[in-house]
């Protein structure tokens, strides 16, 4: 295998990623910190190392909107964005699901207004989580990077034609840089070949696209579409396991543990901030404590049945997280405890700690009192801001 | 000159299976009509036609096309009664006719 190292952004891993993945369309309105990913790309195809179709368009709306288009006639397409960009996608990240469009995109998660913010939390992905795009959630560069690649050959698999968000923490993994593996461009073909439907407008097989669905059939579409959505949980650990073998990295699925086997403490967190925890993790079990952690890398689908294994036996959890849902408490929580609510044996404790938000710094310190407020048995706040 | 013609075979779909992936289906694929709302119909007089073809060009539903006998027909399941083939055309060869009558 011909593989270079490099040493990249997050969003420049995104780039690369996308150029040897072969878009056909490319459109994207820049919104920091996703910038310098369409940055990246446009000169790519000004200099023809990228043969794509780059769309300069005036909004993020007609950018998904260009590329359920150019999904519609069987191009592989890729688009990019972040914070109020996402939310001005909304109404066609509906249509892109519905139409069972399989675009790929990359968030550079980022805060919302007001207060107006540049900077890193969870809140746009995550107030999004019911449009039927597959969410994931990467950790650093070379996940970011191997996940655009995985993307394509999750959301293109037949069984699912999904649309699907690759996130990425906004400058904390975006603009921080890593060395980065990066695969020669013939093993990438061979993994990913190009992609393939009949759910596309062709001359020789007339199709009408995007049609009404009164209620009599309506429901019957969402339904496939949450059907394919819960298929894609197997194809996800199909395309971890080709992924392997192909480029030697591997990836846990729907979520990854760590020490979760004897943990009598678990912190469930996803993103960026499982940099922080790993070695506060470590120092901890070094001090003879069982504590335990568990990265959640998809939230849709959701790893259901993997949480309650991870957390099965443990005395307390904690759910750390970068998003609030005003009025009651944050998504991944409320996601986490509907859970844990099919399992016979609940952990005793359950605490919901919302931080990061506007990009507020979490240390190991934060980690650490996190931790010694999961073994009190007071009953506190439900939820806690750190 | 194809055009969609009304199919009375469609089967709605009886269960998950039977649906299509996405939004997409063979097109001209017309199960219902749609002229409900045409107060004059417009009748060709054959022999007045001279097979321009203006009629074809205009109609903004294109729902006039050839015969098997060789001159022009309307589709009356879409035909809205715009009027405009009658009022386009050089022959005076169509006249709107009140419905009902």
């Amino acid at each position: 295998m011909l593989e270079q190292k490099a040493f990249l952004s997050g969003n420049e891993a995104v780039a690369a990623a996308v150029r040897l993945a072969r878009p056909h369309v490319i459109a994207a309105y820049p919104i920091t910190p996703q910038t310098t990913v369409i940055e990246r790309l446009a000169e790519m195809v000004e200099e023809q190392s990228l043969k794509a179709e780059y769309l300069h368009v005036e909004s993020e709306h007609s950018a998904l909107s260009a590329c359920i288009g150019a999904s519609a006639v069987g191009a592989r397409t890729f688009t990019a964005s972040s914070s109020q960009g996402l939310l001005y996608m909304a109404e066609c990240l509906h249509y892109a699901s519905g139409g069972r469009f399989p675009v790929v995109m990359m968030n550079a998660n980022r805060s919302l207004a007001l207060p107006w913010n540049i900077y890193g939390d969870q809140r746009d992905s995550l107030s999004l989580l019911d449009c039927g795009w597959i969410q994931a959630y990467a950790e650093d560069a070379q996940e970011s990077f191997d996940l655009i690649i995985q993307a394509y050959a999750i959301a293109e698999h037949p069984d699912v034609l999904t649309p699907m968000m690759i996130n990425l923490d906004g400058f904390v993994i975006t603009h921080t840089y890593e060395l980065v593996s990066l695969p020669a461009q013939q093993d990438v073909d061979a993994f990913l070949p190009p992609f393939q439907t009949t759910n596309k407008m062709d001359l020789d097989h007339p199709m009408s696209l995007g049609f009404t669905a009164g209620p009599a059939f309506n429901q019957s579409f969402k339904q496939l579409q949450h059907l394919a959505m819960m298929a894609a949980v197997t194809v996800i650990d199909e395309v971890e396991a080709r992924f392997r073998q192909f480029f030697g990295r591997h990836y846990p699925g729907l979520l990854e543990t760590m020490h979760c086997n004897d943990a009598e403490f678990i912190l469930v967190t996803l993103g960026s901030v499982a940099g922080t925890v790993r070695p506060v993790i470590e120092k901890l079990r070094s001090l003879g404590e069982r504590v335990g952690f568990v990265r959640i890398r998809y939230m849709r689908p959701f790893p259901d049945a993997e949480i309650r294994k991870a957390l099965a036996g443990s005395k307390a959890v904690g759910v750390l997280e970068k998003d609030i849902s005003f009025g009651f408490e944050g998504t991944v929580f409320t996601n986490v405890n509907s859970a844990l609510m099919r399992t016979k044996v609940v952990p005793p404790r359950l605490r919901n700690f919302i931080g990061g938000l506007g990009g507020k710094d979490i240390a190991a310190a934060d980690i650490e009192q996190i931790f010694e407020r999961m073994k009190s048995t007071d009953d506190g706040e439900s939820v806690e801001f750190i | 000159m194809n055009h969609p013609i009304r199919q009375n075979s469609f089967k709605p779909p009886k269960d998950l299976a039977e649906y299509p992936v996405g939004t997409a289906f063979p097109s001209g694929h017309l199960v219902e009509t749609n002229a409900s709302w045409r107060s004059h119909r417009p009748i060709i007089d054959a022999l007045r036609c001279s097979k321009c073809l203006i009629c074809w060009l205009l109609c903004p539903d294109g729902v006039i096309h050839s015969s098997k006998q060789g001159g022009l027909e309307i589709d009356y399941d879409y035909c809205k009664g715009c009027g405009i083939c009658a009022r386009e055309c050089r022959q005076k060869a169509v006249t709107m006719e009140k419905e009902g009558l």
